[in-house]
């Protein structure tokens, strides 16, 4: 059975997943609604969680939790099921697609087949929507690829249960059911808020704005720490997790200032459009960062372009993002 | 970003299959998605982690030839698993998969323990058992197409 389901490409995963499926439900949700509602945009630096020995920095919040945020602020009934059991995870997806419920999963992409093989990491935050079932095959719409794709049963199981950080453990979600009135004013109020708060008040100084400012001070140091080799390596991945495939750019922040034109318009609150252009102009400092580390990975810096430099580019964002983010909060009272 | 700004430095890394969609402003400064076919610095970064998974590739490739490791090793580094991780995948408890990186052990392992080693590393059992041959060796950054 072939479930009657639009794909659309997306800059992010589980955003493209929350908006089309919203979308199938006549919800009118675009992907950058769905990532500002969900208050997707947030940064950690996370010395002690290390990927193949460097530090590991986020510019979202966990996986699950934009797609959990959106359904609950638009008080939508959602369901969301783990399984120990492969063959039964699979049999809850049929059951689920012969009701005509197009499902949203977590799967790793060291195994997806059709994904280019450069990005095939053990990452396993990766989200895609299944819609239906075509001789043996899954009709898959993942939201990073420009066309809709296909996996074998056992191909897509094996992706439902791969192993590693973040397991998905055939994570699977749908929405139950859809009212026919959605509140996205007071939704996009309280995703707002709370990206505010994630980005200014929690205690910890590795989260939002002090971790940018925490992860500037560091950085200055690690040429002289880590020797050029292992700096450039830091750098690269930080790099990665800025500008890989599911950002959109800037990590996140451009996503982010188109939310809040359309927020804008929805609210009719012309200040949020101003706080989107200054977004935009944040984003940019971002990739003016990603810019010059790229050259030092590659040894072409010139003499001005070192890691002090850098640091200091990360402490104007800081400092950026804190008055974006503190007249945010207040626009939004 | 603007419009005009936004990157098509393709280096072939998402091998033809697909580009990727971002945000960017028009002329009149409204956000509108457009598609990108990559950009420099990130496909440095890229292109430097997988350096980095090679020259650890070869690494172990030499300690193999040297009789150091076992090709479990290797083909565990050529596919980027750590003990932790394969033990997963496999059930196999951590200590045993760390014995069986010792040649001598590795040698002695049965038929069933090999399958799913084999089947875990993407690799044939003839091809695990024989350990790696030079082609296994990526000499240089793998760009599909080039």
């Amino acid at each position: 059975m072939t479930i009657d389901f639009k794909h659309s490409q997306s800059a992010h995963c589980e955003n493209g997943v929350t908006s089309s499926l919203l979308r199938h439900h006549g919800l009118d949700i675009s992907e950058a609604m769905a990532f500002g509602i969900g208050s997707g945009l947030f940064f950690a630096y996370l010395p002690f969680v290390k990927y193949d020995g460097i530090p590991t920095t986020s510019f979202r919040p966990l996986p699950g939790r934009i797609f959990k945020r959106t359904a609950a602020r638009l008080r939508i009934r959602m369901v969301r099921k783990k399984f120990r059991d492969k063959e039964a995870s699979m049999r809850a997806l049929d059951e689920t697609l012969g009701r005509g419920i197009p499902v949203g999963l977590q799967v790793g992409v060291f195994h997806l087949t059709y994904f280019p093989a450069p990005y095939r990491f053990h990452f396993n935050a990766h989200n895609l929507v299944v819609y239906g079932k075509e001789n043996g095959q899954y009709l898959i719409s993942d939201p990073v690829m420009e066309q809709p794709e296909s996996l074998t049963y056992d191909e897509l199981m094996r992706v439902r249960f791969a192993r590693g950080l973040f397991e998905p453990r055939g994570h699977m979600y749908y929405l139950r059911d859809a009212p026919g009135h959605i509140d996205v004013a007071s939704a996009i109020i309280k995703g707002i808020r709370k990206t505010c708060r994630d980005m200014l008040t929690i205690p910890i100084p590795l989260f939002g704005v002090k971790g940018i400012r925490y992860i500037s001070r560091k950085m200055s140091k690690w040429p002289s720490k880590l020797g050029a080799k292992r700096a450039a390596l830091y750098l690269g991945q930080l790099i990665r997790m800025q500008e890989e495939i599911g950002t959109g750019g800037a990590g996140f922040r451009f996503i982010y200032a188109a939310f809040l034109q359309e927020a804008a318009e929805a609210l009719n609150n012309g200040r949020l459009e101003e706080l989107s252009q200054s977004m935009t102009e944040c984003g940019d400092r971002w990739r003016d960062f990603a810019a010059m580390a790229g050259r030092i990975i590659k040894n072409r810096a010139s003499e001005q372009e070192s890691y002090p430099a850098l640091s200091a580019i990360l402490s104007e964002i800081a400092d950026r993002e804190c008055r974006i983010f503190s007249e945010l909060k207040d626009a939004v009272l | 970003m603007r419009l005009d700004q936004v990157p098509q430095d393709n280096d072939y890394l998402m091998e033809g299959r697909t580009r990727e969609l971002c945000y960017a402003v028009d002329e009149k400064g409204r956000y509108v998605r457009v598609l990108s076919a990559g950009w420099e610095p990130k496909n440095a970064a890229l292109i430097q982690a997988w350096e980095q998974v090679y020259e650890r590739v070869k690494a172990t490739y030499d300690d193999v030839l040297a009789g150091k490791k076992s090709p479990l090793a290797f083909f565990m580094a050529k596919r980027m698993f750590d003990v932790k991780l394969l033990s997963a995948y496999t059930n196999i408890p951590k200590r045993k998969i760390k014995s069986h990186l010792d040649p001598d052990c590795f040698r002695r392992l049965d038929t069933e323990t090999l399958k799913v080693y084999a089947h875990a590393l993407n690799v044939t059992v003839d091809g695990l058992l024989n350990g790696p041959r030079p082609i296994d060796v990526p000499f240089r950054t793998e760009k599909a197409g080039r």
